[in-house]
């Protein structure tokens, strides 16, 4: 029976409204929508409370669990405060596009069994696309093509591991399991292509910064949090996501300390800071999936921040490469304090958000004395504020003076900047309300002298080691190759070759075929045409002639 | 760096003196942040970590060793940025 409606429905049925409005009206919809569904998340109890049979199946299609109502107020908040940054400047197609994007991310932090979960899954895939292809650009167009079909190869490994699952254990539920049978591993392949995993994480710094500057915001929130989230609920302790998480980690640094476009620098530093959230799954105590849910709350919050901040500076100037930018805090103080809220969350400066919520993934690594992931953890801690608490402020809002004096964006831009920069502090200083409702109860105290006094050191010594590299971080105007050239370019190349060769081969064939049919023809026109000598009549005459002469031959043969 | 004329046109974030002075406040704030180790001990969990200095050194090693390393495989990963665009 269907006595509860899925929360994520108010967003995605109330999308397919917003460009029917205008003005006034569509600004209020889009405040609305997302405090509505807020709403409906908080008013859902634990426990399944709508079922829907399907094809013999009982679907689950809202099941309330903590997790999820943790997930689902993030990304609620996130469109709420996307949406004010969004209202005036972004095209109607985007934010409807982005609404029913978030509305299914919350459809599948309600999922209580995969099939639920794969249909708003695949609805996700579908407005995420629709986002970037919003900017309306050649380049965002191939983009967002580009990013549709890994997404929707991600969605078909993933629908075969679920099929595949149900028919070994005859249940649809959306429980904890273990990647032990091909099934079970396709399900998880399919989750960690969304999370941005290797040899799938190009597609994130490829697509998103692509998208119209409120575009990019929005999709940095959704679809690696909700592959987060599936593997929190799916995969929790799985030990190769420890690995997995710790390659990204280091993957996003690496990158982002290559690159030269001030959004994909943020784009790399999405992979670095999911690979935390998934390092933390896999090590799977109490505390590290506390970690990994804090961590995807306090991130979105923060992240989103970070993209407002370069998404005004895109919009006011137009340019988005490090090389062409700098100075930029003279006329744009609002965007770069707000900014460099952002960077310090992001890198776990103290009393910020960051700081609550990293510490305990790194801090059950050293519980469990896992000395190498946390000496990973811990240079890759000190490599984001390299990478993007000091890099994107520094070569977008310092360096050298680009002569540029755009004033700050709009007021409703400003206005969603300030209050994701008061929330950064926020949850930096007063833990309770995040800790509360955690999935798990937090026997953790982030504030201690010790911890204090580590991560100063850590990250202080971190930026030393910016500004003394600084030479050798001088940006050029280059981009980086990834696992992406495979099938950008080799792929292309061999099927360019392919085409090539097979179209010279065919056209060989053809035209050995012809000359043959020509031969065929000619030898016709030869032997049966007008001169031919089997079209030609046969004088009675040279008939008899011959006869007489074969008999003549036989005579004389006869008497010799 | 530039000349002292320039120099009173500029923001006076970005005017040689205050780096100067920034440069001197952030040594000092690094200092700091090493020495109050003094008062306040780091309980280790694997003994390195507790050394006096240990996060300051293992930040800023790990740190240089990252930007060296990224500039290492830029030289085979880098490519002009209208790479893809034909």
């Amino acid at each position: 029976m269907i006595d509860a409606l899925p929360p994520g429905l108010i967003l995605i049925l109330g999308a397919l409204l917003i460009p029917a409005t205008s003005g006034l009206v569509r600004q209020g919809l889009v405040l609305a929508l997302p405090l509505l569904t807020l709403w409906a998340i908080w008013l859902v109890p634990d426990g399944v409370q709508a079922t829907l049979p399907f094809f013999g199946y009982m679907l689950e299609p809202v099941e309330g669990s903590i997790v999820g109502r943790l997930f689902a107020t993030v990304f609620t908040v996130m469109t709420l405060i996307g949406g004010l940054y969004a209202m005036n400047q972004a095209r109607a197609v985007e934010l409807a596009g982005a609404f029913g994007y978030a509305g299914s991310a919350v459809g599948v932090t309600f999922a209580g069994d995969l099939i639920t979960m794969f249909v708003f899954w695949e609805i996700m895939a579908i407005g995420s696309t629709v986002v970037i292809w919003a900017a309306g650009t050649a380049s965002a167009y191939a983009a967002s093509m580009r990013y549709a079909l890994v997404h929707i190869f991600g969605g078909v490994v993933l629908m075969v591991g679920v099929v595949g699952h149900i028919a070994e254990t005859g249940s649809i539920d959306f429980v904890a399991m273990q990647a032990d049978s091909l099934a079970r591993w396709l399900i998880l392949i399919g989750f960690l292509v969304n999370a941005g995993a290797p040899p799938f994480s190009a597609w994130l710094p490829d697509a998103y910064p692509e998208a119209s500057p409120s575009g990019t915001v929005f999709l940095s929130a959704y679809t690696t949090k909700t592959a987060v989230f599936t593997l929190l609920v799916g995969f929790p302790g799985e030990q190769i996501l420890v690995w997995v998480g710790l390659y990204m980690a280091l993957y996003g640094i690496i990158y982002a300390l290559l690159e030269n476009d001030m959004r994909r620098i943020l784009a790399y530093s999405i992979v670095n800071q999911v690979g935390f959230m998934v390092c933390g799954i896999g090590i799977g105590t109490e505390m590290a999936l506390n970690g990994a849910a804090s961590h995807a709350f306090a991130h979105i919050i923060y992240k989103a921040l970070l993209l407002m901040s370069a998404g005004s500076v895109l919009m006011m100037t137009g340019k988005r490469k490090c090389t062409e930018l700098g100075g930029l805090f003279q006329s744009m103080p609002v965007t770069a304090f707000c900014g460099i809220i952002g960077a310090l969350a992001i890198s776990s400066f103290p009393f910020t958000s960051g700081f609550v919520s990293k510490s305990m993934i790194n801090q059950s690594a050293a519980d469990l004395h896992l000395t190498f992931v946390w000496m990973m953890l811990t240079a890759a801690s000190a490599g984001v504020f390299l990478h993007a608490g000091i890099k994107f402020p520094w070569f977008v809002f310092f360096q050298k003076d680009s002569g540029m004096r755009p004033p700050d964006p709009p007021l409703n831009m400003k206005l969603a900047m300030y209050v994701f920069a008061g929330l950064c502090i926020l949850l930096g200083v007063w833990t309770d309300p995040l800790y509360a409702i955690l999935p798990y109860p937090v026997d953790y105290v982030p504030y201690t002298g010790d911890h204090l006094v580590s991560q100063f050191q850590l990250l202080l010594f971190a930026g030393l080691a910016f500004f003394v590299m600084l030479p050798m971080m001088k940006r050029t105007e280059t981009i980086s190759l990834d696992l992406d050239w495979f099938y950008r370019r080799f792929f292309k190349a061999i099927g360019t070759e392919f085409t090539v060769r097979a179209g010279d081969h065919r056209q060989e064939l053809e035209q050995a075929a012809l000359a043959r049919l020509g031969r065929f023809v000619e030898g016709l026109y030869r032997h049966h045409g007008p001169q031919g000598i089997l079209a030609r009549t046969w004088p009675t005459g040279s008939t008899v002639l011959w006869v007489a002469i074969l008999l003549g031959v036989y005579v004389v043969i006869y008497y010799i | 760096m530039s000349a002292p004329s320039d120099d009173r046109d500029k923001h006076w974030l970005v005017r040689a003196a205050t780096i100067r002075k920034l440069w001197i406040l952030f040594a000092a704030i690094l200092a700091v942040t090493v020495l109050v180790q003094l008062a306040v001990p780091l309980h280790g969990h694997f003994g390195i970590d507790g050394w006096f200095g240990f996060p300051a050194a293992y930040g800023f090693l790990t740190c240089v060793a990252m930007v060296v390393g990224a500039k290492i495989l830029g030289i085979f990963l880098k490519r002009k940025d209208s790479y893809y665009d034909d």
